[in-house]
């Protein structure tokens, strides 16, 4: 007998043995873990169906006019058109990389226009719907990808924190913030923002211990997007993501991240939970990253096309135009009038990228430190000497 | 306030009280920094006497202290954290070096992090493994952090302070070996400035730098030389590994020709090399030696009982002193 079959041999019998134990001991068994890729449940949040039919929640329910309705649905389609955008812009070596959004605009639009401009937002660095909603000009976000600063925009402006492409460290600086809001008896709620991937870091389990043990309001809000680069979500977790909260000691909540109403109407219920002193809560925004992970990324490499195409069916932008084609919200003027601002939309951040100057090489040295260090100082005075030493060689060489 | 003599811990407890007593937004973070006043007590007492909203016990995760001390920082804060011991730092090395160093010129300006990181550090305290080590290189490496260390009870009270007013992170490495050595601190004097090395003991012959707990050693040696060779050392606290005082050294290598640096951690990559190159390519025909180290070895900090062969003690400083006159 070869070694192989031996061995096959006995996991045969080991497996045999173990059906007959399994099937003896299932009716003592509770029911088993919904698995943490199973999409829609009774635990998930649900206002308007893919078919776009409006549908009610125990819970959760929320009166929207077809203004704001139509006002999400703006949003949706500029989000996705600068997505579009930049996304062709680095195929044109305009940008080294983008992280595109595309798939996530309800999770982000739904979240982002629950919040009040004062509350303060922690974002990745894939969250270009929020930032929309934060008022943060489109054009700020493509500096960091086109290489000419890590970020750029002030945070204070639009209480949007930059972009944070370390993986979770954010969720740590919404704790931290939220926990100066609590001392300040401010009336303001930090959404922290991360996906599924990041709900492995250390740093997002720990800010959840911080969050809850000071009670700070944060809004946990994980785009649970089915996947983190190559990995799916089964890698991170084995049991749903929004029941993490549970053993932290604070609520958590499932929502169709597909679905922008139930992403405003859980999300405004969320911000008023930590706004009134409640602590921390989180939702697990059950969407799905429709395109790559970056620009560099191949998802053909691991994941199947028949996915996908279940996911488009599903899509965020669909089901609001098919409400409102459903219910006269709009007509065919303003999904014309939508479509010219995309347009303008498009042709501004073309305009904007393909004229935005490289820094002056003496940037390097700029706000590394807020109070100056005498090494900083030497080198830039160094760096300029030699860049001046060409200069005085070139007049030289003229004379 | 008066002058008076107190231990370095007392000057450091002093400083913390003061800084909480002059702006409400500094705060003091750490694990058993509240109740207990800290396991060294450098925190004793502060939280009685001002509540546990400015003075927080937090949860026993570093990456979570540092993280949220930033947070605290953007929101208007200056927190001032406590690691227990220098070998706990590393699970918030990422937030230190990703995010609290960087933070700054990410936002080209707009946002500050005044958070200061303090760290007992170094050996010679009989302490088990993760409890004796000198990481200062590790940080000093990064741009954007600021990283002192003083030598004694007047400087931990001033440098303290002036850490908690900087804008910049500062990592604040506290000497643990020395915190109940005895100094005069007179709280109505004004400092130096914070990054400034100090000549604190004259002399002709030869340069021994050194910070943080080396500085006594360095003191010791400089008083053995001249009483047993008649040799006369200059010792330059350099108080600030990140930025170093390179100018008062080059001041003193000009004189004597002569340089060894001392300090614990290991020496390979240690603030050591920097401080040899550097005085080297400045003072290249001043010297008379080729610039010396003394240090830590390249192995683990030894167990306790191993120390004192791993620790540069007063005679491998001398060792190091007598090879440089060789020259």
């Amino acid at each position: 007998m070869t070694v192989e079959s031996s061995s096959a041999a006995r996991s045969t019998s080991r497996r045999n043995a173990g059906g007959g134990k399994q099937a003896a001991r299932t009716s003592r068994r509770p029911k088993p873990e919904p698995s943490a890729e199973s999409a829609a449940g009774p635990d998930m949040v649900q206002l308007l169906t893919p078919e776009g039919e409006r549908v009610e929640h125990p819970d959760y329910s929320i009166e929207v006019s077809a203004e704001e309705l139509r006002g999400l649905y703006r949003d949706m389609v500029l989000t996705r058109r600068f997505d579009a955008e930049a996304t062709a812009l680095q195929r044109q070596g305009e940008l080294g990389l983008w992280p595109s959004c595309l798939g996530q605009e309800a999770a982000q639009i739904g979240s982002g226009r629950a919040l009040r401009d004062t509350d303060y937002v922690f974002p990745t660095y894939r969250e270009h719907g929020v930032a929309w909603c934060r008022g943060v000009d489109p054009t700020l976000l493509l500096g960091m990808f086109r290489g000419v600063n890590h970020g750029g925009w002030d945070p204070n402006s639009n209480n949007f924190h930059l972009y944070t492409i370390v993986i979770g460290s954010q969720t740590l600086h919404a704790a931290g913030y939220a926990m100066g809001v609590a001392k300040d008896g401010a009336d303001m709620a930090v959404a922290a923002y991360f996906g599924d991937g990041a709900s492995s870091q250390g740093d997002v389990a720990e800010s959840f211990t911080f969050a809850a043990v000071y009670n700070a309001p944060v809004v946990f809000i994980c785009q649970n997007n089915q996947w983190a680069i190559s990995e799916p979500t089964a890698r991170q977790t084995r049991v749903p993501l929004y029941r993490r909260a549970q053993g932290f000691g604070f609520p958590g909540v499932r929502v169709d991240g597909n679905d922008v109403l139930a992403m405003l109407a859980v999300t405004k219920a969320a911000a008023e939970h930590a706004r009134t002193g409640q602590g921390p809560i989180l939702i697990e925004a059950f969407t799905y990253r429709m395109g790559a992970h970056t620009t560099s990324d191949d998802p053909t490499r691991y994941r199947r096309k028949e996915e996908l195409e279940a996911w488009e069916a599903k899509d965020p932008i669909l089901r609001v135009r098919r409400y409102l084609d459903r219910t006269g919200g709009a007509d065919d003027a303003f999904y014309a009038a939508i479509e010219e601002e995309s347009d303008a939309l498009g042709r501004r951040v073309r305009e904007v990228i393909r004229t935005m100057p490289d820094p002056d090489g003496m940037a390097i040295f700029e706000h590394v430190y807020a109070d100056g260090h005498s090494l900083v100082d030497e080198e830039r005075a160094g760096y300029a000497a030699y860049l001046a030493s060409f200069a005085d060689h070139a007049a030289h060489e003229g004379n | 306030m008066a002058a008076e003599k107190m231990a370095i811990a007392k000057a450091l407890n002093s400083s913390l009280r003061k800084a909480l007593e002059n702006d409400p937004k500094v705060l003091i973070m750490g694990e058993d920094v509240g109740r207990l006043g800290g396991v060294f007590r450098i925190t004793d007492g502060l939280q009685k006497d001002f509540g546990e909203e400015r003075v927080i016990d937090t949860p026993l995760a570093e990456s979570g202290i540092v993280g949220t001390a930033i947070g605290l920082a953007l929101r208007g804060y200056r927190p001032v954290a406590e690691i227990q011991f220098d070998g706990f730092v590393f699970p918030a090395y990422d937030q230190i070096v990703t995010q609290l160093a960087k933070m700054h010129m990410r936002s080209l300006g707009k946002v500050k992090l005044p958070v200061v990181i303090r760290i007992p550090y170094g050996g010679g305290i009989g302490a088990v493994e993760h409890h004796s080590e000198s990481p200062e290189a590790q940080f000093a490496h990064v741009a954007g952090l600021k990283i002192v260390s003083p030598a004694n009870a007047s400087d931990a009270y001033w440098m303290l302070q002036q850490a908690i007013e900087c804008d910049d992170p500062v990592i604040f490495f506290e000497p643990k070996a020395r915190y109940w050595d005895k100094g005069e601190v007179d709280p109505s004097g004004i400092p130096g400035p914070l990054h400034a090395a100090k000549v604190v003991r004259e002399g002709t012959d030869l340069t021994l730098a050194a910070y943080g707990p080396m500085v006594k050693t360095a003191l010791q040696a400089a008083g053995a030389a001249q009483a047993e060779d008649g040799v006369s050392i200059e010792v330059i606290d350099l108080r600030s590994v990140s930025p170093i005082d390179f100018d008062s050294l080059q001041r003193s290598v000009e004189k004597t020709g002569r340089l060894v640096v001392a300090h614990e951690a290991p020496v390979h990559f240690g603030a050591g090399a920097e401080v040899a190159a550097r005085i080297t390519e400045r003072c290249f025909y001043h010297l008379e030696a080729p610039v010396l180290r003394v240090g830590g070895f390249h192995s683990p900090y030894p167990p306790a009982r191993l120390e004192e062969e791993y620790l540069p003690g007063l005679d491998r400083v001398l060792d190091s002193v007598d090879r440089a006159l060789a020259y």
